[in-house]
């Protein structure tokens, strides 16, 4: 994105640890006999912010809905803080309070307000009262400057709105780690900048990051590492510089230059 | 084009001729009946048409409905009133008014009672009904059962009180033992209730005249007071059965989904009224012996089994109507599979449902007349048999089935205004 591009990357100030946020391992995942992920080896470390790009039908979106056991896989092992994702359901629902994730689609919970939207799971998972649970809501709404929209429905909202609340929404459970699944595909074009931005601003305070996006101009200002995948594999991992100018294989230039080349 | 003047161009009106009246024949009344009456000759042919029929239509109605009689002891005396008059003989519906509404049975003395419990069941209905209301009043709802039971059937008190303390035991029971496995608390709740119910009562069997009303029994019940009963308690319990099928026909266990399917498509491929002589004759084979099993209480478990599985139905394609990224939005924010059902799936999936919900109420409620057919006395129940059978009235078919379907026609259309009324007060889609 241009408006992306214009502002000065800073990423000075964008610190990592060395601790592990994230650690895959040999990760395999079938969709009956279509083999989708083929062993995915991944670190991520807090504080990191990764995009992940690729054609599509690369396993993008299934890689990082494994993460948070939205998908199932098959073999191979996903660590997220600590916590091994196996099939036990209270397992999956510790790490599914610690990560958050933001959809394409939104998936804004129609019949609830936005500010309910925003106090239900801390409310229900955390057990947070309800008035902090508002004032918390309250709190992330405004830091995506949507303060004023807190008692209408989400089909009151526009697009770009929407997908802002619902980045407010995953931050309400105090995430440590969130999950962005193509948050701008689905957006207006004049409407992919507002989200953008709150996602910098989000990057800027050290949130750990993975997004799968077509944002090449996100990917240049606030990820430190870009990962391209093919046909279910990472085939390439670099720091954004080097990715887009130096790209090592010839998929990933083929890539590159489908989608920059114009 | 501001700048534009009568002098530059060739022609600008500068004077405006006034407004004038449009011609008679293009407004008001006349206009209204040659546009949407008279247009064309072959709507005129209709229009004088669909006249002549409603013509035919009121001139044999209205002078049966006018002319009709209210008061009079038998059929034969109506006809003596109304000669040759076209006259309907009203008459049987003022003269068997309480046994249309009560049946033959009930004691007059305790009319009273189910006319208390009608009032209260819109009082209790109210806070379930109306979400406005604010969530406190629904402890009414739930006093509502055993209040209504006490009513209708009469005995100690201790009996509807011990049955709500057994409820009240088992709720506490799990709500203390929530931290453990669901399955755990839910036993240690069965437990509690049915050990407050056996003591409960006991208690009521040794203190039968304990604030007593007169015991009335199950077979007493009739007219139209019997198939409110039968409408309420069956819709009301079919509702959560019916999401619990619905539910178990999605699970992933398999034996729970095959005992829900299974138990779904075998009720609905049967009919009701095959279930209902099941309840009447069939069960007593297999019952042993000298059980009392009530003839109401089997009534309902079958027409509420029947009504759970539309339900289950209707429920079903509520839910497979939202997007899977409900679902996930749901999962992803760590909510527990019961806590994404209650606040995020089944609010939107009942909501899509209400129209079939309705429409399944609506039919129940008509279907309650079949227990007729095993010889149990609702209001069709009792104009075909004491009603028509007795030597006044045997005859009068169109005043006595015309009141029944009034009265249903009336709750039914009640019933189906409220959904509509519902769905758009929950409308939230729209801008």
């Amino acid at each position: 994105m241009e408006t992306a591009n214009t502002r000065a990357p800073d990423r000075s100030q964008l610190k990592v640890s060395d601790e592990v946020a994230i650690e895959i391992d040999g990760m395999n995942k079938w969709f009956g006999n279509f083999h989708v992920l083929r062993d995915i080896d991944l670190t991520v470390y807090k504080g990191e912010r990764i995009v992940v790009c690729g054609p599509s039908g690369s396993g993008k979106s299934t890689l990082i809905r494994c993460i948070n056991g939205l998908e199932e896989h098959q073999k191979g092992r996903i660590t997220v803080d600590g916590t091994v994702l196996n099939s036990d359901l209270k397992q999956i629902d510790k790490i599914r309070s610690e990560v958050g994730m933001c959809f394409q689609h939104f998936n804004l919970f129609p019949h609830l307000t936005i500010l309910e939207n925003c106090t239900l799971a801390p409310i229900w998972v955390r057990k947070t009262p309800k008035k902090e649970a508002e004032e918390t809501a309250m709190h992330f709404l405004e830091k995506v400057k949507i303060p004023d929209q807190a008692n209408k429905y989400p089909g009151q909202l526009s697009g770009g709105q929407q997908q802002r609340v619902a980045i407010a929404r995953s931050l309400c459970m105090r995430p440590k780690i969130m999950l962005f699944d193509e948050p701008t595909s689905a957006l207006d074009p004049e409407m992919i900048k507002e989200v953008l931005d709150t996602m910098i601003e989000l990057a800027e305070e050290g949130m750990t990051m993975i997004c799968v996006t077509h944002e090449m101009g996100f990917a240049r200002q606030v990820a430190n590492r870009v990962i391209f995948m093919a046909d279910g594999q990472i085939v390439e991992q670099n720091e954004p510089e080097a990715f887009f100018n130096n790209p090592k294989s010839e998929r990933t230039k083929q890539f590159l230059s489908q989608i920059l080349g114009h | 084009m501001s700048d534009t003047h009568a002098q530059s161009v060739a022609f600008v009106r500068e004077s405006f001729i006034p407004e004038q009246a449009p011609p008679a024949r293009e407004t008001g009344a006349i206009r209204w009946v040659r546009h949407n009456l008279f247009p064309t000759i072959p709507n005129a042919i209709l229009t004088l048409l669909a006249l002549y029929v409603i013509y035919v239509l009121l001139s044999g109605l209205l002078p049966w409905l006018l002319g009709g009689v209210w008061n009079a002891g038998s059929l034969s005396e109506c006809r003596e009133i109304t000669g040759a008059g076209a006259g309907g003989c009203f008459a049987v519906l003022t003269e068997r008014w309480n046994q249309l509404i009560f049946g033959f049975a009930f004691p007059q003395t305790e009319y009273w009672r189910p006319l208390l419990a009608f009032v209260l069941l819109f009082v209790a209905g109210a806070p379930a009904l109306l979400p406005d209301l604010p969530r406190r009043l629904l402890i009414l709802t739930a006093l509502y059962p055993f209040v209504a039971y006490w009513l209708l059937w009469g005995g100690t008190i201790l009996t509807p009180v011990s049955a709500f303390l057994g409820v009240l035991a088992g709720y506490f029971a799990f709500k203390a033992t929530d931290r453990w496995s669901f399955a755990l608390s839910l036993g240690a709740a069965v437990v509690a209730a049915v050990a407050v119910w056996w003591v409960g009562g006991w208690v009521a069997s040794q203190e039968r005249d304990f604030l007593a009303i007169q015991r009335i029994q199950s077979r007493d019940m009739g007219g139209y007071m019997l198939n409110m009963i039968l409408g309420t308690v069956c819709i009301s319990l079919s509702l959560p059965f019916g999401i619990l099928l619905a539910l178990g026909r999605q699970s992933r266990l398999p034996l729970i989904k095959y005992v829900c399917v299974a138990f779904i498509e075998f009720v609905r491929g049967v009919p009701l009224i095959t279930l209902l002589f099941v309840a009447n004759v069939v069960l007593a084979y297999f019952l042993p012996p000298d059980t009392n099993f009530d003839l109401i209480l089997r009534v309902i478990i079958m027409i509420t089994m029947f009504a759970s599985a539309y339900i289950a139905e209707v429920i079903r394609g509520g839910l497979a109507a939202l997007p899977r990224g409900q679902y996930e939005a749901a999962d992803s924010l760590g909510l527990d599979y019961a806590q994404a059902m209650r606040l995020i799936i089944l609010p939107q999936a009942l909501k899509i449902s209400i129209p079939g919900i309705v429409n399944v109420a609506v039919g129940l409620f008509k279907d309650t007349t079949l227990v007729s057919i095993i010889s149990m006395f609702d209001v069709v129940g009792m104009i075909r048999g004491p009603i028509l059978a007795s030597t006044d009235w045997n005859g009068v078919y169109w005043e006595l089935y015309g009141f029944a379907a009034l009265l249903f026609f009336v709750t039914c259309y009640g019933i189906s205004q409220y959904s509509q009324w519902l769905e758009r007060k929950l409308a939230t889609e729209h801008r």
